[in-house]
This record gives C-alpha cells, sequence and structure tokens, in this order.
C-alpha cells in the first residue's frame, strides 16, 4: 500500500512549500536541522507505538516510562555514579522488561491493552514522582555522561545525532515489519489473529514481542530526550508523548483496528506532526492553537484516507464483478489458457503429498 | 382440531443455488403440538423464519386470520402472535428478567423524559412467571440464571405478548433431563391454555411424548405428516431419510495402510463428562456424522490445539503425542480445515500468496527473512495444482468466490506435510464443480497415506465420500459403519443416539 505513504509525502512537500513561500524563515538550514533532531527524538518511540497498533493494541504509557526510566537514568549517573554504558543498558533494560510486563498482561492474563497500559501511565508516573518526592533531576556541572550526551545531543556534519538513529532504527525495523517472518506474522496477528493462530502462529507471542519493543524503543527515547531537555521533571516530563506517537502512525496509515500501517507511513507521520508544529511557530500563529492545528489535521488526514479507500473498493467490488463473467485467470494462463475440468484434478495432485 | 390459527401454503424460498424450501404447506392448528422433525438442513430453520417474517419466501403465501400476505414484517408476525424461542436464547445477559420480557417494548412512565417504569414491568411479569412455574423474581439478573430459566425467560415473553404459537428450536439441547420434563410440563400447560407450540427436535423421544401431530421435512419439502397415534421412532426415521444419494464415492486405491490416528478416551470443553474414541487409519476418508452440536466440532478443535484436552491422548502411529496449541499439531503433521474458514481459516484483506505460505513462513525464509521467490513459486503450484480461479496471486483473499477461498485454506495445507487432516464442512457454501474437486483432492490425499477426518452434516457428503463413517452423538461416538452398513438410516438412528446393533437389524 505505497500510494498511502505517497499521498503523505506529497502532503508534506506541499505544506512544506507553501509554508516556506509564506516565510522563508522555514526552510532555512537552522529550522530543518532543529525539525530534524525533533522528528529524531518523536520519530523513534512512534515506531515502537506504530507495532503496537498494527498487532491491534495501543501504549498508553510511553510518557510516563520515559520519566520513571528518565529519573533512574539520572539518578544513576548523578548519585551512584554508575559508568555511563552501565546506566545507558539499564535502561533500555528497564524499557524492555516494563514492555514485556504489559506485553504478558495482555497476551497471558487476557488483559485490555488500553486498561494496562493506561494503568502503566498512572503507575510509572506516580512512580517516577515518589521516587523523586517530586523534585526535578538534572545534571549538575560535572560531566557525568559526556560522551553519551555528545552521542545523544551531537550532529555529525551537522545532521543531528537523533535524526541518524531514527533512521537506521527505522530500516532495521523495516526490514523487520516489511521482509521478516515476524512482521509477516504481525500483519497476520493484527488482521486476523484467530486465523493466525489456527496457522500455527504462537499469536501471544508475536503480540508481546510488539511491546517489548516499543518498551525498548521507548527506553533509548528516554535517554534521547534526557539530553535534550539535561533535566527531569517527574511531573511534566514526557507528558502527553504518547499521543503525539498515537497521532504519528495513524496519520501515517496505522489502524487502530490493527493489521495496516508502514515504517515509512510512521515516519513520514512524525515528521508531518512536527512541521505542523513548526508552522504554527514560525507562521506566527498563537502557540495556544498548536494542538487544535494537530487535531483537525489530523481528523481531516484520517477522513481523507477513509473517502479514498472506500472508494478504492468500490472499484474493486466493480471489477469484481466484471470478472465475475469468464475471462483469463492465472490458473488458465499457467497451463496455457485452456480452462481444464474439474474431473482431471486427481491426475495433477497426484506429485504431491 | 377446529381453528386454523395460520396456514403457510406453497412456500418455496431459493438461495442461489440451493432451494431450502420447495413448495411447503404448513398449518397450525389452535392448542395444538406441531412436531417438526428433519435433518440438518432440512429447512426448519428456514420455514419458521419465514413463520417470524425473518425472511421473505420466494413463492407461496402465509395466511394469518383470513388474510393473504406475501411476506410479513417481524413486527406483523409478533403482532399475529407468533412468537420463537430461540435456540441460542436471545437475551440480554445485563438486564433483569422483566427488562428482557419488555424489550422494545418498555412501559414508560408519562411526562417528557420518558423515564422506563420499572416497578411496572416488574409487577407485570411477576404473574407470568408465577404461571410458568418459575421461582426466580423479575429483577433477577439474566446472567444469574440456568439455561433452562433463561427459556422460561423466553416464554414468559412470549405469553407478554399473548402468543398464540411459540416456536421452540431444539429447545432441550442444553437441559437436563428434569429440567426436559418442567419444559413438557409447561408445554401441556401452555396447550391448555389454548396456545399452540411448535416444537423443532432431534429428540424423537421428546416430540413422542408431547407432540399431537408431526410434519416431517426433507430436502426443503414436506415430506409426511404424522398424527398422534402413527408416532413411532421408526415411521419418522423413515420420513426423514429416502432420498436418492447420488454415487460419488470413489474407492481408494489401496487398502487403508498400518498406523494412522488414534483419539484415546479424549475430554473436550463441550462435553467434559463423555469421551470419544476413535481411529482413522493412513490412507481412509473417515467420515464424521452427527447432528449439529454432537461434539464433532469440538473434537477437532481439541486435537487441532485450539481447545484443551480435558482428557485422554491422541496417537499417530501409536506414539503419543502432545498437543496444547495448533503450532505442536502442526509440527505433527495435523491439520485442521476449519468451519469457518472467513473467521479462521483466512486472513482476507492479504493475498492469496501470503495466506498459503502464513503456516509455512519459516519453510521459506532464511535468516527469519521472507524469501519472496520462493513464497511465489509455492504459491503459484498450488493455485495451478488446485486450479485456483484468480488473476494473480496478490490478489486478496476476500475477492474470491467461496469455492476459491476455500482451496486457498487447502493449499496452505497441502504445500506442507499432512499426516493427518480434519476437515470441518469443507464444502459448506460451495458450489457443485468446485466440491467434487476438493472431494477428488481429498482422495487423492488419502491414496498418498494421508489420514482424513471429514466432519460433515451433508448426508450425500457422509455417504458419498468417506471410507467408513463414525456417528457422534452427544459428546461421544455412538457408532462406526463400515461401507455395506453405509445408509441414511443407519446414519441417522446412530446420530439420534439409537444402539447400533438396532441400526443393522432395523436397516431396511
Amino acid at each position: 500500500m505505497i500510494r498511502k505513504e505517497l499521498g503523505l509525502g506529497l502532503l508534506l512537500v506541499v505544506i512544506a512549500a507553501i509554508t516556506g513561500a509564506i516565510n522563508p524563515a522555514f526552510l532555512s538550514l537552522v529550522n530543518l536541522l532543529n525539525m530534524a533532531n525533533l522528528i529524531g527524538l518523536f520519530g523513534v518511540f512512534a515506531l515502537g507505538e506504530g507495532l503496537v497498533i498494527i498487532t491491534g493494541g495501543i501504549d498508553l504509557s510511553l510518557g510516563s516510562m520515559f520519566a520513571l526510566l528518565g529519573v533512574v537514568f539520572v539518578d544513576l549517573l548523578t548519585t551512584y555514579d554508575v559508568p555511563w554504558p552501565l546506566a545507558l543498558a539499564a535502561v533500555l533494560l528497564g524499557g524492555l522488561v516494563l514492555g514485556g510486563i504489559q506485553g504478558f498482561l495482555i497476551t497471558r492474563l487476557k488483559m485490555q491493552p488500553f486498561i494496562v497500559t493506561l494503568c502503566g501511565l498512572l503507575i510509572y508516573r506516580g512512580a517516577a514522582r515518589y521516587y523523586t518526592s517530586d523534585s526535578t533531576r538534572g545534571f549538575g556541572y560535572g560531566d557525568e555522561a559526556a560522551t553519551l550526551s555528545n552521542i545523544a545531543s551531537g550532529n555529525v556534519a551537522g545532521i543531528p545525532n537523533t535524526f541518524i538513529l531514527l533512521i537506521v532504527l527505522a530500516l532495521i525495523l523495516a526490514v523487520l515489519l516489511h521482509r521478516s517472518v515476524y512482521g509477516r506474522w504481525l500483519y497476520a496477528v493484527g488482521k486476523n489473529e484467530e486465523a493466525a493462530r489456527f496457522s500455527g502462529i504462537s499469536t501471544n507471542v508475536v503480540i508481546a514481542t510488539a511491546y517489548i519493543i516499543s518498551g525498548g524503543l521507548a527506553g533509548v527515547s528516554t535517554v534521547l530526550f534526557v539530553f535534550y531537555t539535561n533535566s527531569v521533571s517527574p511531573s511534566s516530563f514526557g507528558n502527553f508523548y504518547e499521543l503525539y506517537a498515537i497521532a504519528a502512525a495513524v496519520l501515517g496509515g496505522c489502524s487502530l483496528r490493527g493489521g495496516e500501517g508502514s515504517i515509512l507511513g510512521i515516519v513520514l507521520g512524525t515528521a508531518l506532526l512536527q512541521v505542523l508544529q513548526n508552522l504554527v511557530n514560525i507562521l506566527g500563529i498563537p502557540n495556544s492553537l498548536n494542538f487544535a492545528v494537530m487535531g483537525t489535521v489530523i481528523l481531516i488526514g484520517v477522513l481523507a484516507d477513509q473517502q479514498l479507500q472506500a472508494r478504492r473498493r468500490r472499484k474493486l467490488a466493480l471489477a469484481g464483478l466484471a470478472r465475475a463473467a469468464p475471462k483469463s485467470t492465472l490458473a488458465e494462463q499457467v497451463q496455457g489458457a485452456s480452462p481444464r475440468p474439474a474431473d482431471a484434478l486427481p491426475a495433477r495432485t497426484g506429485d504431491r503429498a | 382440531m377446529a381453528e386454523i390459527l395460520f396456514e403457510l401454503a406453497g412456500i418455496s424460498k431459493s438461495y442461489p443455488g440451493v432451494m431450502a424450501l420447495d413448495d411447503v404447506s404448513l398449518r397450525v392448528y389452535r392448542g395444538e403440538v406441531l412436531g417438526l422433525i428433519g435433518e440438518n438442513g432440512a429447512g426448519k430453520s428456514t420455514l419458521m423464519r419465514v413463520l417470524g417474517g425473518v425472511i421473505a419466501p420466494s413463492e407461496g403465501v402465509i395466511r394469518i386470520g383470513g388474510n393473504d400476505y406475501a411476506r410479513i414484517t417481524v413486527n406483523e408476525a409478533t403482532q399475529a402472535g407468533i412468537a420463537f424461542v430461540h435456540q441460542e436464547l436471545n437475551l440480554f445477559e445485563n438486564l433483569d428478567v422483566a427488562a428482557n420480557v419488555f424489550i422494545g417494548r418498555e412501559k414508560l412512565m408519562g411526562g417528557p423524559l420518558k423515564l422506563v417504569d420499572s416497578a411496572q414491568m416488574r409487577a407485570r411479569v411477576t404473574p407470568l412467571l408465577e404461571r410458568l412455574g418459575a421461582d426466580f423474581a423479575p429483577d433477577t439478573l439474566v446472567e444469574d440464571l440456568s439455561i433452562a430459566e433463561r427459556q422460561m425467560v423466553e416464554i414468559a415473553k412470549a405469553l407478554s405478548i399473548d402468543a398464540r404459537v411459540i416456536i421452540m428450536d431444539e429447545p432441550t439441547s442444553s437441559l437436563t433431563i428434569s429440567e426436559t420434563e418442567r419444559l413438557l410440563e409447561v408445554i401441556a400447560d401452555l396447550k391448555a391454555h389454548g396456545i399452540s407450540v411448535i416444537y423443532i427436535s432431534h429428540r424423537l423421544g421428546e416430540i413422542m411424548t408431547c407432540a399431537d401431530r408431526v410434519v416431517v421435512l426433507r430436502d426443503g419439502r414436506t415430506v409426511g405428516e404424522l398424527a398422534r397415534n402413527e408416532l413411532s421412532h421408526a415411521a419418522m426415521i423413515r420420513l426423514m431419510i429416502g432420498r436418492d444419494l447420488k454415487a460419488l464415492h470413489t474407492p481408494p486405491k489401496y487398502p487403508p495402510q498400518p498406523g494412522g490416528c488414534d483419539i484415546v478416551g479424549v475430554v473436550t470443553s463441550a462435553f467434559p463428562d463423555r469421551q470419544v474414541d476413535l481411529s482413522v487409519r493412513h490412507g481412509e476418508i473417515l467420515g464424521l456424522a452427527g447432528l449439529v452440536g454432537a461434539g464433532r466440532t469440538s473434537l477437532a478443535r481439541a486435537a487441532f490445539g485450539v481447545d484443551p484436552l480435558l482428557g485422554g491422548e491422541i496417537r499417530i502411529d501409536n506414539a503419543p503425542i502432545a498437543i496444547a496449541s495448533p503450532r505442536d499439531a502442526i509440527s505433527q503433521g495435523i491439520y485442521l480445515v476449519p468451519e469457518d474458514r472467513k473467521k479462521s481459516g483466512l486472513v482476507l484483506e492479504l493475498p492469496i500468496r501470503e495466506n498459503m505460505t502464513l503456516a509455512s513462513l519459516l519453510d521459506h525464509a532464511r535468516m527469519w527473512l521472507v524469501s519472496g521467490a520462493a513464497e511465489r513459486k509455492v504459491a503459484k503450484e498450488q493455485v495451478r495444482r488446485l486450479s485456483i480461479k484468480a488473476p494473480s496471486i496478490d490478489m486478496e483473499v476476500v475477492t474470491l468466490s467461496g469455492g476459491n477461498q476455500q482451496k486457498v485454506v487447502l493449499g496452505k495445507w497441502l504445500s506442507m506435510k499432512p499426516r493427518v487432516m480434519f476437515f470441518d464442512e469443507p464444502t459448506r457454501g460451495i458450489d457443485v464443480g468446485a466440491k467434487s474437486e476438493i472431494y477428488a483432492l481429498m482422495r487423492d490425499l488419502a491414496d498418498h497415506g494421508v489420514a482424513i477426518v471429514m466432519i460433515s452434516s451433508d448426508m450425500e457428503e457422509v455417504i458419498g465420500v468417506s471410507d467408513r463413517v463414525a456417528v457422534m452423538h452427544e459428546g461421544s461416538v455412538s457408532g462406526v459403519l463400515e461401507r455395506e452398513q453405509f445408509s441414511e438410516y443407519n446414519v441417522l438412528r446412530l446420530a439420534m443416539g439409537q444402539a447400533q446393533e438396532t441400526a443393522e437389524a432395523a436397516a431396511p
């Protein structure tokens, strides 16, 4: 379904061109690089959210996960002087474990994803605030993790590392999702879990893995955001971020019913969201309208997509009717364009089973 | 028998390719219990849905109170006093008894808010429940009631609309013996009050007990009517069968080989107190007959690992195998072609190609990456072998006809290594041409050593295709017939729970 991504990319270009025409500052290198950085930051965990949405589930806990993992991460580096590779590993592991727990509750204990991750949202946020007594944690003047900080917030030839990381992760996940056996199973489970199970797919494992990957990517995002803001305020760090991810995934073509979406779409969805935010700033639209603009664009985007799909289905149905009249079929083409009578079947099946 | 309440005259109902009802006439007299019997698919339910206004007949007349109608709506049927007690009870479990009785006809308090007057509804339901001898209150939640009690709620609902005829479709299929007796008492009471009952059941004993008159349907036609004094098991069964079965049977090329699949003392969740013992040899097609709900599908689901095995074991070539999931079953070469192909057999929005390889994807992948070429090759091979009619293997399965969809399900399994295959109603909703292709395919699989269990409610298919027939009745196997014992009569007797000895002795 590459058409959807093409449309989204086109929309992105058109919006960028119009905004650039109104205010050339939009297309300035500084602004573009700044946007690239934000796209990188918000894209990484949107990828994970997208995988979860393809299973037909949802992950509402991401923002709170950032807060909890964030305070732990800063504390490990500053209070406990843990070497940064260990702290990094701990945060990544933490994300994987939280994702694993949610996946377990959803698949094995048959709880609804919305409820499990909503409770995750509340619990992680509460835990982060309790752990820090609601005080902001930040880095001191020391360079507790200068190396990691440089990697997370640095750039290569001007291109933000966050953006580069997003592209690398997107490529890896694109292969996983669109080329690997796991990806095929993920779509099948999202579309029709029962048929997938009847085909011998361990649907629970497939679904839980999506939540684990999402948790792991949340761990990566935590580190990126910590070095972006240089401090973690447990009550506001990452607030609403899961909604950005859901919005990006939906805008990028993921259906909340499951089984639909692509990595390219999610990346483009994230980019579009960031461009919209930037556009609000740069066109002098009151900042308070930020969310309203985002909401309107998503609404219109999804509506337009549905209308287009309905039209496509009508076309397909018509084509199906036309095909009902005898015409050459694949089976016949392969056999040299002569429909064989049904009773000839056994002779042909003799070489198998 | 005086007054005629309703009359169906010359009712026909055709669906594309199928004649569900063919010139059926039926009269219902006031205050009688009319037994309606016939095999699965004989047209009983369709006929009752015509009477209930759910479906419109293609031809014929519905005569109510001296007026003729070409079709009636559900509301008109209700107004005329026709009420259903459904096989699958249609109640709202989250509401109380009174709310269910008055659903859609709620009593309202006056005023602009139109609030529901629960007190009045409960007060009106109480005498109905008393009349039925029910010992639950009108404010009980339906989810707290047993199946028999829920049935009473349905009957109370029928009484509340002043029903003149109550249609009961397999009302006792989930009841205990004492609950059944209670229901039969209620029916006698209804009759005494001048309310007619149309009683549809496979349980001939109950029909014998309560019916004043029995109408027998077969293949969408009325084939006979028995008065109370003519009722006997043999007479009823004889009328239910008796069509000419076409000779479909292709004998196996080789005699069944030793080994196969043994189902030993298996207990399924559908019938926790029954055991199933069944054997199917390599190279044979075992037909599994029985009435709907006899436990055949549950057995296949358990053998395939979809539902848990509550007891017993499955052996292949005398080696017990552990099956906890479809994955385990598939790895042992046990495959299932499920009853509902759209729900369980296919991912409709995915292309033919991806459906074909869904179960064997790891075989078409290297280092977990799907090899497009290998996959396409398999899909094309199966499309050719099964002569699936589709313009390309990239077509979404949802665009295919029923027969071609079923072939995609088959293709999924045939590209692998089947040892035992369960086909659950493999030709339901499939046209005649595709049917014979599927039969030929099953025979070919058997000739290549696959043990095949074919669950079917189509008598023609069971008798025509199988090498042996096992018949299930209420959760266990009631008998196994060899080819020379095959007859509709024998299968039906076993399906209704009659002992096999008599089945053989009484074969016409």
